[in-house]
């Protein structure tokens, strides 16, 4: 089966410093990425890692520096018009904030009505009406009249996320990249909107990138799926979602799942950190040279990690790793 | 509340506050009853809207003037033979009171620092305007020692600016500077939340050592009930502006007597478990400003019953040490 | 079919004053400016201009018959003021519509578009603002003839360059929010993205830019009058003071009236306006409706 979206060798600089700086930075390098349909591949990553920034060239909001964003096999930024057109329609993107994602002045039928409109969807306020309501009902806004003529502000916020959610449903796609869904929910209120999106698989074969900085729920949603982690810049282990929580081969991943405190005391409370070499969090504007990871990584050699960037190769079948511990 | 009477350091008796709002006044505290022991780490959990930050703004007087007002209760501070009810503070008073007794690290108070000053003259301005009678030389030997004490390097953060420094590295910062006056207890409102897991861990680390060599008091509030599992002594479950349940951390977490407690523990994932699935809490939390009579959680309890609509449920006791307030007779578990 | 549309447009209205009335600004702003405009329209109907001079009837107290009392030969203040209401209005809100109707579309067009255009524009504007308004409004008066409307659309193309920059950092601040960036995802169209979700949330912005400019051009115009420069009628408010002034009206008490009318008639106008479009901010701003 052929890849839905492929992302190959992906980077994106930004200039930084001011319009005649010749300083630029790496937000991501070499990304590589892949993703069939029905598929779910959860980026893992601390802010500042470049997660967002992938998921937007995922999305064709950021055209990258270097490397090809290929969909259906197609390069996305050598399509024609209306090619492209349809790309548009078939990947959408969830943002973080369900308090930014909504005009704050358009009722939620305006909101939602307006790509139905466009996109002639729907013909008249009748059947926009009627999509509307079935939309809100595959979100479990119900009753949807209630809903129809609210404002934003007048929802909570994980009324407004599932909004934000039916919005993304009115053209149909057939990827959505979801960026920090949850994170701004309480909670309580966090298994609901996982388990819609993931209903919406079940029901219309929608695939997701699904960008998080929380391991935990990136486990509950891409299981039986794939993980990414990234750190600075660059994706640095890849494989099934149980393998790679439970036998991470990273050094970095290994660190996280250390770091990650869990909601079991006896648990937690005697599980092993791993000590760092260095307390100090780099920074986007000086990437480390060599494995960007090396400074914190216990398992660093000199001479080795310090001076090339190592690549991700495969490992196991289907199990990707960037680091020098693993190269043959 | 039955921690014992000499080792308490606070005490806090039918606390009630009010946000006054343009649709009408907002009970973010309703009578909340609760005594801190020397020495222990206790945490305050909630989700959003539960009133945590509200309750630990009002333990220093801190709320604004204008748009708060405490309805009623006393927040007691028990030093040997006196006590000092801080709502009752003003002024002077209340400013020397504050930071020297009690102090604060407020949420997102990592981006609080002042982008143009040093950092050492930050921490000299906080002993300056509380009035501690040290000498520079003194003051810059405590500043350098507590910034140890958060394990950074003394010499190389006092001369440098907030912006050359990493998030987790002003939350140390912030943390110091908390404990300048050498207060006897010490308030958290969330400090690790914008700050990545490896981060997080250090500080947490941090906080430990902190905690056990000057035998701080802790009050943590968080809605990371992950955080209370590494770190609590004794945890406060709150919700709609009250302590629903009160405990010791295993009981909390091994056999939480609370519907709340127990479904927030059902959702959230977990990483080393067999349990495989997540479930929300339906439903949303209630308004405070027209809240639901009776208990507040019980439009959304599964077990909820005739009275759970008409009375509000009050703390009793159903453990040593671990109260409940649940008209239900239950352990938590489905039925 | 067109029942319904009648229906809602009509609900929609009542909705729309509901909302005006909900603020007490903005009742009284309303209420204000009502009796100007109808002052404006009916004026001169209901209160002739009272032209005839009689001397014997000069500075008379304010009475039933004379609210405002008489001017220096004997006229009824009141009707002036009456009369003058109309040019005062259509002046300034011609002038304000061009202006921030121009301002809108270049601030909006430049912080969407952004690169050249948005730097050409920008220093057009910049170049606009270092000629000064009043001195050449004075200068083009002495070398043609200006007429009301002309007057008004000149006032409104000198304007737009400040209301045109802040509009644009309103645009450039709200073009970064997610919401618009899921309307381009969603393929919405520039146009739409202009007008559906970009005009709304700047309203509340340009209804304030209105009445802001419609009090800066009340004090042009009343003030190029009051300095003579541009042609005018015995009822203009601008004209009233200048003639009050000019012929000593401030030093006697019992012609204070006649020089403080015309003031008070324009202070009361802005006034007006700006209670108004406070209490359009409601309407404007879904979130503060309760």
């Amino acid at each position: 089966m052929e890849n839905l979206l492929e992302l190959r060798d992906v980077s994106k600089a930004y200039r930084v410093g001011g319009l005649l700086s010749r300083i630029f930075v790496n937000a991501i390098e070499d990304i590589q990425l892949e993703l069939k349909a029905g598929e779910i591949l959860s980026l893992v990553g601390e802010s500042g890692c470049g997660k967002t920034t992938t998921g937007k060239v995922a999305v064709g909001l950021i055209k990258p520096t270097r490397g090809k964003v290929l969909y259906k096999g197609k390069d996305i930024w050598s399509m024609k018009k209306h090619e492209f057109k349809d790309y548009r329609k078939d990947v959408q993107m969830i943002h973080q904030d369900p308090y930014s994602s909504l005009n704050p002045v358009l009722t939620v039928y305006q909101i939602l009505s307006s790509p139905l409109f466009r996109h002639s969807i729907v013909q008249n306020k009748e059947q926009a009406i009627s999509k509307i309501e079935e939309l809100l009902e595959l979100v479990d806004l119900t009753p949807p009249e209630q809903y129809i003529s609210k404002y934003p502000h007048q929802l909570s916020g994980g009324e407004r996320q599932r909004v934000v959610i039916a919005r993304t449903l009115t053209l149909n796609p057939k990827l959505i990249v979801a960026d920090e869904p949850v994170s701004m929910i309480d909670v309580s209120l966090r298994a609901s909107i996982l388990n819609i999106l993931l209903d919406l698989k079940e029901k219309f074969g929608v695939s997701y990138i699904y960008i998080t900085h929380d391991l935990l729920t990136a486990k509950y949603f891409s299981k039986d799926y794939r993980l990414a982690i990234m750190y600075l810049g660059g994706i640095v282990e890849m494989g099934r979602t149980d393998k790679t929580i439970n036998d991470p081969i990273h050094p970095y991943t290994k660190a996280l799942l250390s770091a990650l405190p869990e909601p079991d005391p006896k648990v937690t409370r005697s599980k092993k950190t791993m000590q760092l070499r260095s307390l100090d969090v780099p920074s986007l504007l000086r990437v480390p040279e060599g494995c960007r990871f090396h400074p914190r990584c216990p398992f660093f050699k000199e001479g080795v990690c310090d001076k090339e960037r190592p690549r991700l190769v495969e490992v196991e079948k289907d199990r990707f790793v960037a680091c020098f511990l693993y190269e043959s | 509340m039955k921690v014992s009477r000499l080792t308490q350091i606070l005490s806090i008796r039918g606390l009630s506050v009010e946000y006054l709002t343009p649709r009408g006044n907002l009970k973010a505290v309703r009578n909340v009853n609760l005594d801190v022991e020397k020495g222990e780490t206790l945490f305050l959990v909630g989700e959003s809207g539960a009133g945590k930050s509200t309750l630990g703004l009002t333990i220093l007087k801190l709320l604004p003037e204008r748009a708060a007002r405490i309805i009623s209760g006393k927040v007691l501070f028990l030093e040997g033979e006196r006590n000092l009810d801080v709502t009752e503070l003003k002024g002077e008073g209340l400013r020397r009171f504050r930071w020297k007794n009690i102090s604060m690290v407020f949420q997102g108070a990592m981006n609080s620092l002042n982008p143009i000053m040093r950092i050492r003259d930050q921490l000299y301005d906080v002993i300056q305007a509380h009035g501690m009678k040290i000498s520079k030389k003194e003051a810059y030997e405590r500043m350098k020692s507590l910034l140890d004490m958060v394990k950074l390097e003394s010499d190389r953060i006092l001369g440098s600016y907030p912006h050359q420094l990493s998030g987790g590295m002003r939350q140390r910062v912030m943390i110091a500077m908390s404990l300048l006056l050498d207060p006897k207890i010490i308030i958290l409102d969330e400090p690790t939340t914008a700050l990545d897991v490896l981060t997080q861990k250090n500080i947490m680390n941090v906080l430990k050592e902190i905690k056990s060599r000057l035998n701080l008091t802790m009050i943590f509030i968080t809605h990371d009930l992950s955080l209370a599992a590494e770190m609590a002594d004794r945890i406060a479950i709150m919700y709609a502006g009250t302590i629903v349940e009160i405990g010791e951390v295993n009981q909390i977490f091994y056999h939480p007597r609370h519907p709340y407690t127990a479904a927030l523990l059902k959702s959230v994932p977990r990483l080393s478990s067999e349990i495989e699935s997540i479930e929300s809490i339906p439903g949303s939390p209630p308004d405070m400003i027209n809240p639901p009579k009776g208990c507040k959680f019980h439009p959304r309890c599964p077990y909820k019953h005739e009275i759970c609509m008409l009375e509000e449920p009050l703390l009793k006791e159903v453990e040593k040490n671990h109260y409940t307030a649940c008209w239900m007779d239950n352990d938590g578990k489905s039925p | 079919m067109s029942r319904t549309t009648f229906k809602s447009q009509l609900s929609k209205t009542i909705d729309l004053f509901k909302l005006i009335f909900s603020s007490k600004s903005g009742t009284v702003g309303l209420m204000i400016l009502l009796v100007y405009i109808l002052m404006a329209a009916f004026g001169s109907i209901i209160r002739p201009l009272d032209t005839m001079p009689r001397p014997y009837q000069m500075y008379l107290p304010p009475s039933l018959e004379h609210p405002l009392g008489t001017d220096n030969q004997g006229r009824d203040t009141l009707s002036y003021i009456v009369n003058g209401a109309f040019s005062v209005l259509y002046i300034s809100f011609v002038a304000s519509l061009l202006s921030v109707g121009i301002a809108a579309l270049i601030g909006c067009v430049s912080g969407f578009k952004g690169g050249k255009i948005d730097s050409t524009l920008m220093y057009l504007a910049d170049v606009m603002l270092n000629i000064p308004q009043f001195p050449l409004m004075a200068v083009l008066s002495g070398i043609m003839r200006l007429t009301d409307l002309f007057l008004a659309m000149l006032m409104g193309v000198l304007s737009w360059p400040s209301l045109a920059k802040a509009i644009r950092s309103q645009v450039l601040s709200l073009k970064e929010r997610d919401f618009i960036e899921a309307a381009r995802m969603l393929d919405l169209g520039t146009r739409h993205i202009i007008f559906s979700e970009f005009m709304p949330n700047l309203m509340p912005y340009i209804a304030v830019s209105f009445a802001l400019a419609m009090t800066y051009s009340i004090y042009n115009y009343v003030g190029l009058v009051f300095l003579g420069l541009v042609p005018f009628t015995a009822q203009n408010w601008g004209v009233m003071i200048n003639h009050a002034w000019v012929l000593g009206g401030i030093y006697n008490r019992d012609s204070l009236l006649w020089i403080i009318s015309p003031i008070a008639a324009i202070i009361g106008l802005e006034i007006g306006i700006i209670m108004f479009s406070r209490g359009l901010e409601a309407v404007f701003n879904p979130r503060l409706r309760t």
